[in-house]
């Protein structure tokens, strides 16, 4: 049985190994703000408990099988069940022991959890919709308010809020380097915080299934210096730019006679529709149909033509556009920066 | 048969282990049936026998036959599990994969949660449970038999209804819980997820039905002398079970019915814009559905307490603490359906209310670890394939069980909720803490059930194939949560760098594929080809293995009295039996719920169709809802009449009703 422990350790370091070399994008075990940071600690302390009480309870459990093996015991126990009795006993003191450290190391981390500080902090509303962000900051003036999708910018090493509500079904919005979950539920209003203390681009997928398209439904949250996310802030508060040449006017064109306009917004133009993403800016994402696409001209294009076939049950209808119409649509909406 | 038959004098109840100490016998003798006792069979046969051919299968009542039919069809829908989750784990052993899509990934990962759950694993142990609780206590028939045919074809029915959507590509698509509002009337449009709901009414008739004769049978149908503490531990398993399973089911019950009503006839329970609340789904469900988790676990705990004491030859350590702590994991499991909710708006307060419970729970089944370990140190262990699947259940439960008090932690729990590392647990507590033992179980009750015992070789390379299958196949999904890949995806990106350890848990996928079909191949082989096991090949020390293998439809020739919790150890061949019932009609003893001394007689009813009869008319009156509000109308109607029947008084079974305490009066 020993020998087979010793296998068991192995298959586990192999994995550990494997998942290292990998390098995975998101993690809960790489935190970069003190939110996950907190559940990191936890989890390793966790960890080496359970792992030492595995390792001595099958060590038990292997000493007593091998005992009773021996042939020269006598049928009944000489000592009685005294011996028996003290380990039972002494077995379950230290379950309870170990149990209540856990339960007040949780409560511990719990409490520094929702204890972060909450004056004039960033505000920004997520709400969850099939399948797709949408992303409100929260302002007093109402003229400084910014609505976007999918890409959440932050100001790095400051305390974000997180105001979660959900139009349609329950989502959970999760981003692991960075914090727990919280669900977004219709009806109901939840909050969460978050600092990231490292610039990066942190990844996240929605946690609570949500119907046909759960697994497409990826949202990042870009953290950056205070500077370049105040540039990044007023840029987005400009309306979107206008078309420049004959091609993004054209573009232009193709994108308020045909369906786009019906569900998606571009500020200063006529398209107001509040089904889809807004796509004032959509120019200066990095991703598109939430997270799962990189943002290329090619991808833009095959996800307008044929969403149905790259995110099937999404609510974006297939678009029969021409083929000169599409390259000038693309064009347009990649200037829009 | 094994037979003995001079009555010793009872021995005070309370009293459990006076005398010698309890020893198993190396060498189990079979007794030959005398000429006198060959006549008995005869009758007995006649009276408790089921009718000849397919009518008379039909027609059965019999616990033995129920079981059976019970536990092989609960098998088939575990396999047809195990295929959903085989296509899930070729879907998703590399990123994009293009096996399945969406729609189809959804409905099959909803159909292996509703089978694993609602088809497989609670049937399964309560078909153990109605097949063994009534050897184990000494009785001939569980309590209230025709329900208990009713409770199976109901459970049938509700089975082949959901898997007949499933073929036609209409199955449930949004989880083995269906949370609104994506399964209410607005989101999951169509008869899908109504099929669901359904579903959840025919396996909850049948594991009430189920629940409530196991807890009768246990209660008034004991052999007389095993009063309380004497009872074996399977059975105080099942008993604990069965009370669980009659609270926490009127909970999803009544989310259900909810749920079908909104869906059906508008009314608004869930819908948040008219005064509903979505997380009143969630409180119903979870509510039944953690003690679900404890309704599969507690009978397999039940399994290990009966194989243990017999493969170390040394009766269980500590029988009133596992007891005990057995009543408290049932009591507790209903304190602690939030852990499954703390990503929700709760209070923190609450939460840790939560945490606290979830983590004690995690007492009682360390006490019982404990005591187990400690009966094999005192005792001289075997190393046949049930003790190999209860020494697998140590080394694989653990890991979940520890796994466990962490995700009972509200702050770890937020990152790991939802992940991959919530289905490394529940597949380690399940699979380790249930199929393990339930595999155990099987290989050791399969001589009971058949006459033959299984191979040993093949069987302990089912166990080694399982063993390893299960911890290659879950353990790296622990690494997958914590690197953020959550539950219910259909697809993946290669960025995510998820890729290689999917690999790996498809492989390990393989594994259990692989030891599950070695399983069945030796379980037809030994069907046939087995050797032949004789009435206790294992000299185990419980009531059951008193009976021939398999045991004939009347059980025990002579009823048995119990003088102690190793029956069979302690008085050996010369077991005293109790005499004076009626050999020309079911005549059934009832004995007190306390000491189990002897109460009244009862007539057990004869086989009927009627139950089938009346599981049909509800399936019409189900089904039929979904479609209409008048199919409950209907249904009612084409229900009362075989409910009618079935309770009618027969002028041919209605036997001497028998009455009074202690004595035998005759009306």
């Amino acid at each position: 049985m020993l020998h087979r422990s010793l296998q068991r350790a192995l298959v586990v370091a192999t994995c550990f190994l494997t998942a290292c070399v990998a390098g995975f994008n998101e993690s809960a075990l790489r935190p970069e703000g003190p939110q996950a940071g907190r559940i990191g600690s936890l989890w390793w302390f966790m960890f080496a408990v359970a792992a030492a009480v595995w390792l001595i309870v099958n060590a038990f459990l292997v000493w007593a099988v091998r005992r009773g093996r021996r042939r020269d015991l006598p049928l009944i126990e000489p000592t009685g069940d005294a011996p028996m009795k003290r380990s039972v006993v002494i077995g379950t003191g230290i379950t309870v022991l170990i149990l209540t450290v856990f339960l007040v190391s949780d409560i511990a981390t719990g409490h520094a959890l929702g204890s972060m500080p909450r004056k004039d902090a960033l505000r920004i509303e997520v709400k969850g919709h099939q399948w797709w962000w949408e992303v409100n900051y929260v302002d007093p003036t109402p003229g400084r308010m910014v609505t976007t999708a999918n890409e959440i910018h932050i100001p790095v090493g400051e305390p974000v809020q997180i105001i979660g509500t959900s139009p349609d079904v329950i989502h959970s919005f999760w981003i692991p380097n960075l914090q727990g979950k919280k669900d977004l539920i219709p009806g109901h209003t939840t909050s969460t915080w978050l600092r990231a203390d490292t610039a990066g681009v942190y990844r996240g997928q929605c946690a609570e299934f949500c119907g046909a398209q759960h697994a497409k439904m990826i949202a990042l949250v870009i953290a950056e210096p205070r500077d370049k996310f105040e540039a990044w802030y007023n840029s987005q508060l400009d309306s979107a730019k206008a078309p420049s040449d004959s091609v993004t006017t054209r573009g232009q064109q193709v994108f308020l006679k045909s369906a786009c306009a019906v569900c998606h917004t571009i500020s200063g133009t006529r398209a107001g529709g509040r089904i889809g993403p807004v796509l004032s800016h959509i120019g200066s994402r990095t991703t598109l149909a939430s997270g799962w696409l990189r943002n290329t001209p090619g991808n833009l294009g095959g996800w307008i033509v044929d969403p149905q076939g790259i995110k099937p049950g999404t609510k974006m209808p297939p678009n029969n556009i021409d083929p000169a119409d599409l390259q000038a649509l693309i064009t347009y909406l990649e200037s829009l920066k | 048969m094994t037979v003995a038959r001079d009555a010793a004098p009872l021995r005070e109840p309370g009293d459990p282990m006076t005398g010698p100490d309890p020893v198993a016998p190396a060498i189990w003798e079979e007794v030959e049936l005398t000429e006198e006792d060959q006549e008995l069979r005869k009758k007995l046969i006649r009276v408790w026998g089921d009718g000849p051919g397919l009518w008379g299968w039909i027609r059965s009542t019999s616990h033995a036959s129920i079981g059976k039919r019970y536990v092989v069809t609960a098998f088939i829908f575990f396999l047809l599990g195990g295929l959903e989750a085989g296509m899930m784990r070729l879907q998703l052993s590399r990123p994009e994969n293009s096996f399945l899509g969406p729609d189809r990934y959804n409905q099959i990962f909803t159909m292996h949660g509703t089978t694993m759950m609602f088809l497989f694993a609670v049937p399964v142990m309560v078909a153990m449970g109605l097949y063994l609780v009534p050897l184990m206590v000494g009785a001939r028939e569980v309590a209230f038999s025709r329900l208990n045919a009713y409770g199976y074809w109901v459970y049938l029915i509700g089975g082949l209804f959901i898997y007949t959507q499933f073929f036609l590509n209409t199955g449930p698509d949004t989880g083995w819980f269906a949370y609104v509002p994506l399964s209410g009337p607005e989101f999951s449009p169509g008869k899908r997820v109504d099929t669901w709901a359904q579903m959840i009414t025919f396996t909850e008739i049948a594991a009430l039905a189920g629940a409530t004769e196991i807890v009768i049978t246990a209660f008034k149908h004991r052999a007389p002398g095993m009063s309380l503490n004497r009872i074996p531990l399977f059975v105080w398993a099942m008993i604990t079970t069965s009370f669980m399973i009659i609270f926490a089911m009127p909970a999803v019950a009544t989310g259900s019915q909810f749920l079908a009503a909104d869906r059906l006839i508008d009314t608004h329970f869930f819908n948040h814009a008219e005064g509903g609340d979505a997380l009143l789904w969630q409180h119903l469900f979870w509510f039944f559905g953690h003690p679900e988790v404890y309704i599969i676990f507690m009978p397999a705990l039940g399994i290990i307490s009966s194989i243990v004491p017999t493969f170390t030859r040394r009766p269980i350590f500590g029988y009133p603490v596992m007891v005990m702590a057995l009543i408290t994991t049932g009591f507790m499991s209903f304190g602690l359906w939030v852990h499954h909710m703390f990503a929700t708006p709760i209070p923190q307060l609450g939460q840790s209310f939560f945490t606290a419970a979830s983590t004690m729970i995690a007492i009682p089944t360390g006490v019982q670890i404990f005591c187990w370990i400690a009966t094999i140190w005192a005792g001289r262990p075997r190393f046949a394939t049930p003790l190999l699947f209860v020494l697998g259940f140590f080394f694989t439960f653990i890991i979940g069980g520890l796994s466990g008090v962490m995700i009972a932690s509200v702050a770890f729990d937020q990152q790991a909720h939802d992940t991959y590392f919530i289905v490394a647990h529940l597949h380690y507590v399940l699979l380790g803490g249930a199929v393990m033992p339930l595999f155990g179980g099987f290989y050791y009750w399969f001589p009971k059930f058949t006459g033959r015992l299984m191979n040993e070789r093949m069987g302990k390379w089912n166990f080694w194939l399982f063993f390893i299958g299960v911890n290659v196949t879950f353990f790296p999904m622990h690494i997958l949560g914590l690197e953020g890949m959550t539950r219910r995806i259909y697809t993946y990106l290669p960025e995510t760098g998820w890729g290689p350890l999917n690999a790996l848990v498809s492989g390990g996928a393989v594994l259990i594929v692989a030891s599950v079909a070695l399983f069945i191949f030796n379980f037809f082989r030994s069907l046939r080809h087995g050797a032949v096991a004789g009435d206790n090949p294992w000299g185990a020390d419980t009531l059951e293995w008193a009976t021939a293998s398999p045991p004939e439809p009347y059980v025990f020739l002579y009823p048995p009295v119990v003088q102690s919790r190793n029956p069979l150890w302690t008085e050996g061949r010369e077991r005293p039996v109790f005499t004076g019932l009626r050999t020309d009609i079911r005549d059934t003893l009832v004995t007190t719920t306390l000491d189990a001394t002897p109460d009244y007689r009862q007539n057990s009813p004869n086989p009927t169709a009627w139950p089938f009869i009346a599981a049909l008319a509800t399936g019409v009156m189900f089904i039929s809802a979904i479609f209409t509000a008048w199919g409950l109308v209907v249904g009612s109607v084409l229900l009362f009449f075989p409910l009618v029947k079935w309770g009618w008084p027969d002028r041919h079974d209605q036997s001497v009703r028998y009455s009074g305490r202690g004595e035998i009066v005759e009306k």
